[in-house]
């Protein structure tokens, strides 16, 4: 495939304070990730894997280099372009599951919608398809107070999937499950990326997890350790 | 899309039900204070004018001494007598009738009831220069005013208490303890514009007044009207060049007394109901200005409280802008709802002391709107700057927010 990357990082730098105080969270990485791809991201803390994400999920910018997401130059748009990005093209689950509390699961779906001025009719509903796909369409009036974790997070993937993004993004989505909801959690996200073609950059630093990816990079201090094919997936059905 | 926002606004107002009422008391407060305030005002100043046409615009009030004016020495003044009634009758021109009066208040019993009425002594002039008529019986005679018998006209208060809707005439009450037949029996005036009830009055010759009540030979007032045709501003100056002579007022003196007509103490009145209108509304604007800072830290709380919710709505795709609104309407809907109650309120207050007081209940739809406006805007103002820090807020760091 001699198309261009779908994420590109050149000498990419993020530095955070100043003159003696300042830390570089990553220095200087060079990372091609291409369509349809399942990448974990695994480090010690501080090791700059979710400075990494943050700019991937354009919810951050690079202090210098360079930072292409499908070709356009992301690390360089302003607040409100890498808005439209986000709501166009990304989707992300988070370790919190981070719903909007006392808001039925269909609302919290909807919500990218809305943000995209879809119509009423339209936004229910592809979220009632989005709801369906992870096998939540009986649940579609709880509140997150009245849904499990494993559920919560189900409606988070179907909050993320429910604009048909081109990328997931997934900060720790097992961080807060038991090990049968974790593997529930997995075996969902492989399928959206093997099923959909959905390309998956997740972070984790559970190596049972990080096995669910495709391609395992290893980030130390600010820059890329290793970066690995992962061909033992679990098998998904 | 707006119509999303005022739902989400209105959930979450709904969610913090009890916070929300809270915040909303400062506006509700003030809202309800001016509403009131103008409703009942204007109210009172209608009642006023109509008092006052009633009375006849030209009927004039003369008595002694001069109204104290901010900055200026007190004139000693001598009290009227009967003398100077009967020069200033004896020499004025054009006046239909010319009557000297002296009140007092006083307990009055007839049998086992009392009552505390204003007792005023006068001559049957009053009666025409007050323009008020007896609904049955008689006014005074000749002998009865020039030999000072104590016989009584009484108000239609004073006969309710004491008869019921029975017959009064020839009965006798005692009025502070001096024997006294009722002859006659006013028509009701009603309720005054300050809320005195203008029928609880017994009125009796001014000379068993004065020696039997009010134990001296005052005459406080005295009431003129004019003949039709002749203007109250050319009357009030006949009686000012009587007056003086009659007082023996040297050429460089001042007046050591007053003369003023219905239309004069109109506009005293109404400057002075201005003034406290005023007054009390720069106080429901305190109010007002209190309620939109409540309404402020409450939103700022509120954006505080909901930093994650924001950082998650950025996450997902959210343009500052959506935050800015979705804030400022919350802030804004929370605002018009505490106008919404103030107004309810208000007319509620100013319904009541019409009905207590007596005067008409008008409210003015402008200044409904104008509040309901100025709420509004309250909450615009008082919103934004919140609304803008919500706004402004990095994704990220909005995220990892406990």
């Amino acid at each position: 495939m001699a198309a261009q990357p779908f994420i590109e990082f050149t000498d990419l730098w993020k530095s955070y304070g100043e003159g003696e105080a300042q830390v570089n969270a990553l220095a200087g990485v060079n990372l091609r990730i291409h369509h349809g791809e399942f990448v974990t991201i695994m480090g010690p803390s501080g090791s700059g894997k979710s400075t990494a994400m943050n700019i991937i999920g354009c919810l951050d910018t690079p202090t210098s280099g360079d930072y292409k997401f499908m070709g356009v130059d992301a690390g360089r748009l302003d607040r409100a372009r890498r808005a439209v990005l986000r709501n166009l093209y990304i989707g992300f689950v988070f370790q919190g599951y981070n719903l909007l509390a006392r808001t039925s699961a269909i609302d919290n779906v909807e919500l990218p919608l809305i943000y995209r001025g879809a119509p009423r009719r339209e936004r229910k509903l592809r979220a009632e398809a989005a709801l369906e796909l992870v096998g939540l369409s009986d649940r579609l009036t709880h509140t997150p107070a009245e849904l499990s974790g494993g559920q919560q997070q189900r409606v988070a993937i179907a909050r993320a999937i429910v604009t048909e993004p081109a990328l997931l993004v997934a900060d720790e989505p097992t961080g807060n499950l038991d090990t049968a909801r974790s593997h529930e959690i997995m075996t969902l996200l492989t399928r959206l990326n093997e099923d959909r073609g959905l390309t998956v950059v997740m972070v984790t630093h559970e190596a049972e997890i990080a096995a669910y990816g495709s391609r395992i990079i290893r980030f130390v201090d600010g820059q890329i350790a290793s970066d690995v094919k992962n061909e033992e997936r679990p098998h998904v059905s | 899309m707006f119509l999303e926002t005022v739902s989400l606004a209105l959930s979450s107002i709904r969610r913090n039900a009890l916070r929300s009422f809270l915040t909303l008391l400062g506006i509700v407060i003030g809202v309800a204070a001016v509403i009131a305030m103008i409703t009942i005002g204007s109210g009172t100043t209608e009642k006023v004018k109509a008092d006052i046409s009633k009375l006849g615009s030209n009927l004039l009030t003369v008595r002694s001494g001069q109204p104290p004016t901010p900055g200026s020495v007190p004139v000693q003044a001598r009290d009227f007598e009967v003398k100077h009634l009967n020069a200033l009758e004896a020499n004025l021109v054009g006046a239909k009738a010319v009557s000297g009066a002296s009140q007092k208040t006083v307990r009055v019993v007839y049998g086992t009831e009392s009552v505390t009425a204003s007792v005023t002594g006068t001559d049957t002039g009053f009666f025409t220069a007050r323009d008020w008529e007896v609904a049955a019986g008689r006014t005074f005679t000749e002998q009865e005013t020039r030999g000072g018998i104590p016989v009584c006209v009484i108000g239609e208060t004073v006969r309710k208490q004491f008869f019921g809707s029975g017959d009064p005439l020839g009965s006798i009450i005692r009025v502070a303890r001096v024997n006294c037949p009722v002859v006659g029996l006013l028509e009701s005036k009603g309720t005054s514009g300050f809320g005195q009830d203008q029928d609880n009055v017994v009125i009796m010759p001014l000379q068993a007044f004065q020696r039997r009540i009010a134990g001296n030979n005052k005459v406080e007032t005295i009431y003129v009207s004019a003949n039709d045709g002749v203007s109250t501003s050319e009357m009030q100056g006949r009686i000012e060049t009587i007056m003086r002579e009659i007082r023996k007022i040297g050429p460089d003196q001042d007046d050591d007394f007053n003369v003023r007509d219905q239309t004069q103490i109109a506009n005293a009145m109404s400057s002075t109901m201005g003034v406290m209108t005023g007054m009390l509304s720069a106080v429901a604007g305190v109010s007002l200005l209190v309620g939109g800072i409540g309404i402020m830290n409450i939103m700022l709380v509120s954006v505080t409280e909901r930093t994650r919710e924001i950082g998650i709505r950025l996450a997902i795709g959210a343009q500052e802008w959506h935050i800015l609104t979705q804030f400022v309407v919350e802030a804004t809907v929370l605002a018009l709802l505490g106008g919404v109650f103030g107004i309810g309120l208000g007319l509620g207050l100013a319904a009541l002391a019409s009905y207590v007081f007596a005067i008409p209940f008008n409210p003015s739809l402008s200044v409904i709107a104008l509040a309901a406006g100025f709420s509004g805007a309250i909450g615009l103002v008082f919103g934004f700057f919140p609304a803008l820090r919500g706004a402004r807020l990095n994704p990220i760091d909005a995220l990892r927010h406990e």
